[in-house]
């Protein structure tokens, strides 16, 4: 296994010293050197009073398909990929498509708010006493205390009490203002831009400083900040914006036309680029704050340690977060959103799609559980406490976990790691269940050649013994630029996965001969699976070619309910199923992986779901091959059981969720982990 | 007028922290510097403009400058250019 080093906890230390210095410096608090002769926007102005990202029509506006494909950005784009990244990016509709429409806005949540407790709660009773193998149930200890409680959908483990900070909205644009002296505009949007870059380079300033020796990702985080003040000390965009001051529009619209003409320049050019577009609109929103003497928009700087709301958090938003951030808890979003794989990457707990959090007060005391998704309003000073009490005592439980993954009474599950690359690797697991091939050549124009793939597959080999790659995963709704796929009006259900190999049947030829070839140099155990697989045909096809490279053993993901219902069949052509229960989940209950309002339609302990799981347990058992999980329910500790239960036999999941899961299954023995299966499906 | 050609070698081409660096160097070099990559040609010194060459690994960029300081400043340009500052990342980390 990897010798990297072991993942950090992530997790922020209690408010030990709640009087000491912030490590971000406050967003312009005296809005000194901004324009005064603003005043519109009324009640508006108070950060955080209620603000919501969506309520701006430029929040998630003018989404472009290609940033629409979240899953990009979702992770920085291009310093490292995530684990997480393309999982985050199965359909072609973003949050901010709905987001960005203020009618569709309410309504959804009106929707997502009956809809979706009536999910979670069902959930949270399917936990069933001793849940978790150890973990806490949400009606015990300090919650019962709470005046309140709101639930969403755990999707980062973990627990975590402070006072909740809601983050300031991005700024309306007023209507234009008429100008009388456009010299004092352009002045002022010089200073906006230099604001905004001086803001940014004092966030990575102190991420640095507060990072030092803290692992790689606060490096990372201050790199994007730099980028990020870079781009605002741009001296092609601040001519830009000049001129368009000087040729009479007022400092906000100046900014809003410059900002405006990359980002549509950006969008054209599709990928990697297009995915930085969100990035110039978050730069827009802060200078154009700034313009109009409006409070920055983006993460609050209380100077004490908080629990962040947001309606949705954005790269540059969690780019910033310091050590100070305790849990996220975001009104929208869904388990595979950039919030929630940040939250996981971080080890931050985190609920996500929590109706009604917006409007809880700044400051009130709220406990979250990360798990459960139970969010509880108005604990006291001596709850929060016990709430960060028991998260200590459950992480010291948890960093003493290690082993293989057994039940109590030591029934076998294989627990392994989703990476997009060598860099994802950690110890502690028994290999990697999922190789997202993909995450390593996501800004290419030109295909990867065969060479560099035999590197970078190689990279991988050398440090885990058994690897299950994934063969490309791409579309036009998660699109790799080289493959030049067409637009199509629906892209979860057009051409992705296996089927871009009706068009490009070269790229998965030259992939197999690589993969092959790197299995050969290294003497790894390389199994091969296909994304998207549907029929049969396509199965044998697949495998066929596969063996034709030399590759030992193929398999396919079952990602669509037709497969499923076929697995027994499947498994005659293949050696093994891996189940991605994101996109199953998806297909099975016809909603949008990344449609804010049906959240609940996407938890994976519904039963119809968890019965395609079932068959292909089941048809896995009579064939005698494996049949794994690889989608986030894998990594969830009170579904992995019940997965183990209805007869999954390995879990791949990003590796900060290993230990809570291991713990998990030690805490049951095989008949308890069936018993709740059936409880499930009755 | 000072000319350098040079192939970009950092993995992830001239996007993220290697556009970060070669930007930042760029402006400390304060010798204003053209960088060509096909047809396009924009100010080493912008940001977007070396992020909107789409310059990926491999990709043959041109380097132009004018005056007192260029040569010294297109070289410090292509030192870095052809570097791998993808897999120097985890060093300084």
């Amino acid at each position: 296994m990897p010798d990297t080093p072991a993942p950090q906890p992530g997790f922020p230390p209690p408010p030990s010293a709640p009087g000491s210095p912030s490590h971000l410096d406050l967003p312009f608090p005296d809005g000194s050197g901004a324009a005064s002769a603003v005043h519109a926007i009324g009640g508006d102005t108070l950060p955080g009073g209620g603000a919501r990202r969506g309520r701006d029509p430029q929040a998630g506006g003018g989404a472009t398909r290609e940033h629409a494909a979240e899953g990009g950005h979702a992770t920085d784009g291009g310093h490292r990929p995530e684990g997480e990244r393309v999982a985050a990016s199965g359909s072609g509709t973003h949050g901010g498509h709905a987001a960005a429409d203020p009618s569709a806005t309410d309504g959804g949540r009106a929707t997502a708010g009956e809809s979706g407790r009536g999910g979670v709660v069902e959930r949270g009773s399917d936990a069933g006493p001793g849940a978790s193998g150890g973990g806490t149930r949400p009606d015990s200890g300090p919650w019962a205390g709470a005046v309140g409680r709101l639930t969403g959908l755990g999707v980062s483990q973990g627990r975590a009490a402070g006072p909740l900070i809601r983050m300031a909205a991005p700024p309306r644009l007023p209507a234009p203002r008429p100008v009388t002296d456009p010299g004092a505009e352009a002045a002022t949007v010089v200073k906006a831009l230099e604001a905004v870059a001086e803001d940014l380079g004092r966030r990575a300033t102190a991420v640095r400083a507060a990072g030092a020796g803290a692992g790689e990702s606060s490096g990372e985080a201050a790199d994007i900040l730099e980028a990020l003040a870079m781009i605002a000390d741009d001296p092609m965009l601040r001519e830009e914006a000049e001129e368009r001051a000087r040729g009479g529009l007022d400092a906000a619209h100046a900014l809003d036309a410059a900002f405006s003409g990359h980002r549509e320049a950006l969008a054209a050019l599709g990928g990697y680029l297009a995915e930085r577009a969100a990035d110039l609109d978050d730069l827009k929103h802060r200078a154009v704050a700034f313009a109009l003497d409006l409070p920055m928009p983006g993460l609050p700087a209380p100077g004490h340690p908080y629990v962040l709301v947001a309606e949705d958090l954005s790269p540059a938003d969690t780019a910033g977060l310091g050590p100070d951030v305790l849990a996220l808890i975001t009104e929208r979003g869904g388990p595979t959103s950039h919030t929630a794989i940040l939250a996981r990457g971080r080890g931050l707990p985190a609920v996500v799609a929590c109706p009604g959090i917006l409007d809880v007060p700044d400051g009130t005391v709220v406990g979250v559980d990360g798990t459960t998704g139970e969010v509880a309003v108005g604990l006291t000073e001596d709850e929060a406490a016990e709430v960060r009490e028991r998260d200590r005592a459950e992480k010291a439980r948890l960093a003493a976990s290690s082993g293989p993954g057994r039940t109590a009474d030591d029934h076998p599950v294989k627990l392994m790691l989703n990476v997009g690359s060598a860099a994802d690797l950690r110890p502690g697991a028994e290999g990697v269940g999922l190789f997202r091939t993909e995450f390593l050549f996501l800004d290419r124009r030109q295909p990867p050649s065969f060479e560099e793939q035999v590197a970078a597959y190689a990279e991988v080999f050398r440090q885990a013994e058994t690897v299950v790659v994934r063969t490309l995963d791409a579309g036009t709704d998660k699109p790799l630029p080289f493959l030049e796929l067409p637009e199509e009006p629906n892209p979860a259900l057009g051409v992705r996965g296996l089927r871009v190999d009706r068009l490009l049947p070269d790229v998965l030829d030259t992939q197999l001969d690589a993969i092959a070839e790197a299995a050969r140099a290294t003497g790894a155990q390389a199994w091969v699976m296909a994304p998207m697989v549907t029929t049969m045909g396509e199965a044998s096809g697949f495998a066929r070619r596969a063996r034709a490279k030399g590759i030992a053993t193929v398999g396919v993901m079952v990602e669509v309910p037709g497969a499923a219902l076929r697995a027994r069949r499947l498994l005659q052509e293949v050696d093994f199923l891996s189940i991605g229960t994101n996109d199953l989940a998806q297909y099975t209950f016809a909603a949008d992986r990344q449609h804010p309002a049906l959240a609940d339609l996407l938890d994976p302990r519904q039963p119809a779901l968890l019965e395609l799981i079932a068959m292909c347990a089941e048809a896995g058992r009579e064939a005698g091959k494996p049949v794994g999980v690889c989608g986030e329910a894998a990594g969830d500790p009170l579904l992995a059981p019940l997965l183990v239960g209805l007869g999954v036999t390995s879990l791949s999941m990003a590796p900060v969720c290993v230990p809570a899961v291991r713990e998990a299954l030690a805490g049951l023995t095989l008949r308890e982990c069936r018993e709740r299966a059936r409880a499930a499906l009755a | 007028m000072a000319q350098r050609t040079v192939a970009v070698a950092s993995a992830s081409g001239l996007h993220a922290r290697p556009a970060k660096l070669f930007v930042q160097e760029a402006v400390r070099l304060g010798v204003p510097v053209t960088v060509r990559a096909g047809d396009k040609a924009v100010p080493a010194k912008s940001m977007l403009g070396v992020l909107s060459l789409g310059v990926v690994q491999g990709t043959e960029v041109t380097l132009e400058a004018d005056g007192p300081g260029a040569e010294e400043a297109l070289d410090a340009l292509v030192a870095l250019l052809s570097r791998d500052l993808d897999a120097e990342e985890a060093l300084d980390a």
